[in-house]
């Protein structure tokens, strides 16, 4: 059998050697995902001593706020013994990178965060009860932190411990241009949402673009659809299917009374007319330079809008559909949490206190970032400018804090919910090829899908 | 041919003498020392193979069978993710996706392409030629990525695309092309025509250039035209370069990514999301790592179901 021999060596080997290498693999890691590195207890003893030794903390930022960067400086100036390393990508980059990065070996300090209950679940956050009780976290306003708590090992939000703070707290509401407003006799923000519904109809007549707003990448008319559906039921619903509270659903009257609004805003053309086609940075650049009446949107843009279109720019609080009812809004923390491996997390915390806290922190924070910087609600906010959208915004989150009509968004409902279905779904909406019953039930189709892995 | 012989020309080349060579025992044992020197000198490449290309394969197929977020403990779930490929009406829709867009990667551009190089193939000489192959292959050294952004602005609402259709007078046709149901994904696909047709057309061009000019000579004494002379020398001399264009680029249209993610996004709605756009949506955004790898393997399988009948084909007649 000589030839055999000669086969196999050569035939053999030619199989062989990637079966062994496959082989090898395999057996290495059996399932995958088997082996995490569990995290620290939450009842380990914290310090709030920043101490004088040479820190580095490594920071883990969204790409085009430069609030976190302006922290980081400030912070420096006044303790010159930390040093920050910032690493930064866009947010959906973070989104998705976010559960591997804190799991590795250089895992960061501080990080945004997109959603956290998978992080939770994971072990790869770290549980701030112990801070809250150090630093005094529990003085803040409940409503300021209620989005960051988890109870159950990640199970439920809305309570239970705390996993994160803001750097800034952001609200949203709508931006209108002045000009266009004098135009369509606007003189005060509506009061309700019939008459918002009555200046739509009226800019339309005067052949004003009523509302810009961008639907493609991701769904930006969830804005004005959140808005309405905020004002047709009761909050508290909604913020219990945001934290996947059991038995929670999507499919509600208030949700589907404002997917037909939407629908019927999309056929009277309130939307412009390639909104599946508009992304943020151009509907941005397009209000900007008049193309509409009104956009939905977020006070992270004041600063930017009171330099690009200085004093022709307003903001108002959606209204509520009974006048003189109470705002209800979103407005999350710009969320940031302390990785359960991270190297310093007493000085992350440390950071974290003097943001809320140090007055010269609190006034980057608005100036910078645009947005409240929460805290304890005895500390004064920071003056800005009259006159400006900024200065109306940072009003407008005092008012919603006084009203507690704060909420989430619900795209951070589940990680995959605004990407797999509304988003998708919002353009079918308005492209006339989804209904809205159709509507409400995918997206509590998307949201069960979800839960039950 | 013994089966000898047949590893070592499949393996590793050894020199011409050893398959002439009558004596065996001599060739054998010069054949079993090459080849383990053979061995020696792939070996580098081999183990860079095994472990990003083998290695990878295989975790993707593992993983295929677990429900797995990435990081927690994972969960065996047998084929019930292949299930899923295969029945879920989006997944379905998407694979299908992919399959329209093969008719703009693939068919589209070896058409044109086939038509663009004959023109060309007249003028190679000149610097007319040049500026011509220059111009088509452009596309191949843009970047995917800013290729699509810069469609997708001549593509939008005040682009220049409406700009001049309003400007002969088609104003009623105009709209946001990427973004509406109906348009969007030609829209992509034209995109994709406009990448793939300079590399098409290269390759023919050079494919052409190798026949033999006596051909075409006999054809036209013959009394052959140039549609007669392209369908009876042309196109049959062409069959290699033409399965090597329908490869790469069938290939393209099924792993499609970039040029989708920047236009559309996949959107409106599904319309234009593709297999790999879903794959990379599933794994790391959903965190769903066990779907995505099973789509990953069923995507494979699409390819190589694809690819291998033009392999066969396009290789039969030349041996």
């Amino acid at each position: 059998m000589p030839d055999f021999s000669t086969r196999f060596s050569r035939r053999g080997l030619a199989l062989l050697v990637p079966a062994l290498a496959a082989g090898l693999v395999i057996s290495a890691c059996s399932a995958p995902g088997s082996d995490q590195p569990s995290s620290t207890g939450s009842d380990a003893p914290v310090s709030t001593e920043l101490g004088t030794g040479p820190i580095t903390l490594e920071l883990y930022a969204e790409t085009g706020f430069p609030l976190v960067k302006a922290l980081a400086d400030e912070f420096t100036k006044q303790h010159p013994n930390v040093k920050f390393n910032i690493r930064e990508d866009q947010f959906t980059v973070i989104t998705e990178n976010a559960p591997r990065v804190l799991a590795s070996d250089n895992a960061p300090d501080i990080i945004r965060l997109p959603t956290m209950v998978d992080l939770v679940k994971d072990d790869l956050l770290k549980n701030l009860d112990p801070y809250v009780a150090a630093y005094g976290w529990d003085k803040f306003p409940a409503s300021q932190l209620v989005q960051l708590r988890l109870a159950d090992g990640g199970k439920v939000r809305g309570s239970g411990s705390l996993y994160g703070l803001g750097l800034g707290y952001s609200v949203t509401g709508v931006f209108y241009n002045k000009k266009l407003a004098q135009q369509v006799g606007m003189t005060e923000p509506p009061a309700t949402v019939a008459e918002f519904e009555e200046l739509l109809a009226k800019a339309k007549a005067a052949g004003v673009q009523p509302i810009v707003q961008f639907n493609k990448n991701t769904a930006g008319i969830n804005f004005p659809h959140q808005a309405l559906q905020n004002q047709f039921g009761d909050p508290a619903q909604i913020a219990d299917w945001i934290f996947q509270k059991p038995g929670a659903t999507f499919d509600t009257p208030a949700a589907l009374k404002a997917t037909e609004t939407i629908q019927r805003w999309a056929k009277a053309g309130y939307f412009t007319k390639d909104a599946n086609a508009l992304d943020y940075a151009t509907m941005v650049g397009d209000f900007t330079k008049g193309g509409g009446l009104f956009m939905f949107n977020g006070d992270w843009e004041s600063g930017n809008l009171d330099k690009n279109m200085a004093g022709n720019a307003g903001f108002f609080l959606f209204p509520t559909e009974a006048a003189g009812g109470k705002h209800v809004a979103m407005s999350a923390p710009n969320t940031f949490g302390i990785g359960a491996r991270a190297k310093n997390p007493d000085a992350a915390a440390y950071f974290l206190n003097w943001a809320h806290t140090d007055a010269k922190a609190r006034e980057i924070s608005v100036k910078v970032g645009g947005s409240s910087p929460g805290g304890p609600a005895e500390l004064s906010l920071p003056p800005v400018t009259e006159g400006t959208v900024l200065a109306e915004t940072l009003k407008a989150s005092q008012q919603l804090g006084a009203e507690n009509g704060a909420v989430d968004f619900t795209a951070n409902a589940t990680g995959g919910i605004f990407a797999a279905a509304i988003t998708p779904e919002l353009q079918k909406l308005i492209a006339g090829q989804q209904t809205p019953e159709g509507y409400v039930k995918a997206v509590q189709a998307e949201y069960e899908k979800e839960l039950s892995r | 041919m013994t089966a000898a012989v047949g590893g070592t020309a499949a393996g590793v080349p050894t020199g011409g003498a050893d398959r002439q060579s009558p004596v065996r025992p001599r060739r054998r044992r010069r054949g079993r020392t090459a080849g383990w020197l053979g061995w020696l000198w792939v070996l580098p490449a081999l183990l860079m193979y095994g472990f990003f290309v083998l290695r990878p394969l295989l975790l993707t197929m593992q993983y295929s069978l677990y429900r797995w977020n990435g990081i927690g403990q994972a969960e065996w779930v047998g084929l019930t993710n292949y299930l899923t490929v295969f029945t879920d009406s989006d997944l379905l829709k998407i694979i299908g996706n992919a399959f329209v867009l093969i008719v703009f990667f693939s068919f589209v551009p070896v058409a044109l392409g086939l038509l663009v190089a004959s023109l060309v193939r007249r003028m190679s000489g000149g610097p007319f030629g040049t500026v011509v192959r220059t111009v088509l292959f452009l596309p191949q050294v843009i970047p995917l990525v800013a290729a699509g952004i810069a469609w997708s602005w001549l593509l939008s609402t005040d682009g220049l695309v409406n700009q001049v259709l309003r400007a002969v007078g088609l104003g009623g046709v105009t709209r946001a092309w990427l973004g509406e149901f109906d348009t969007a994904l030609p829209a992509v696909g034209v995109i994709g025509t406009w990448v793939m047709l300079g590399l098409c057309t290269i390759l023919l061009v050079t494919g052409m250039s190798k026949i033999d000019p006596a051909l075409y000579e006999a054809a036209r004494i013959d009394g052959a035209g140039p549609v007669r002379e392209f369908f009876a020398v042309t196109l049959p001399s062409l069959r290699q370069e033409v399965g090597v264009c329908l490869t790469v680029t069938i290939i393209a249209a099924l792993a499609s990514f970039d040029i989708v993610y920047i236009s559309t996004s996949g959107g409106p709605g599904i319309q234009t999301t593709v297999p790999g756009l879903e794959i990379y949506r599933l794994a790391f955004s959903q965190r769903q790592v066990g779907l995505a790898s099973a789509l990953s393997v069923v995507l494979m399988v699409l390819v190589l179901a694809c690819v291998l009948p033009i392999q066969r084909l396009t290789r039969e007649d030349k041996a």
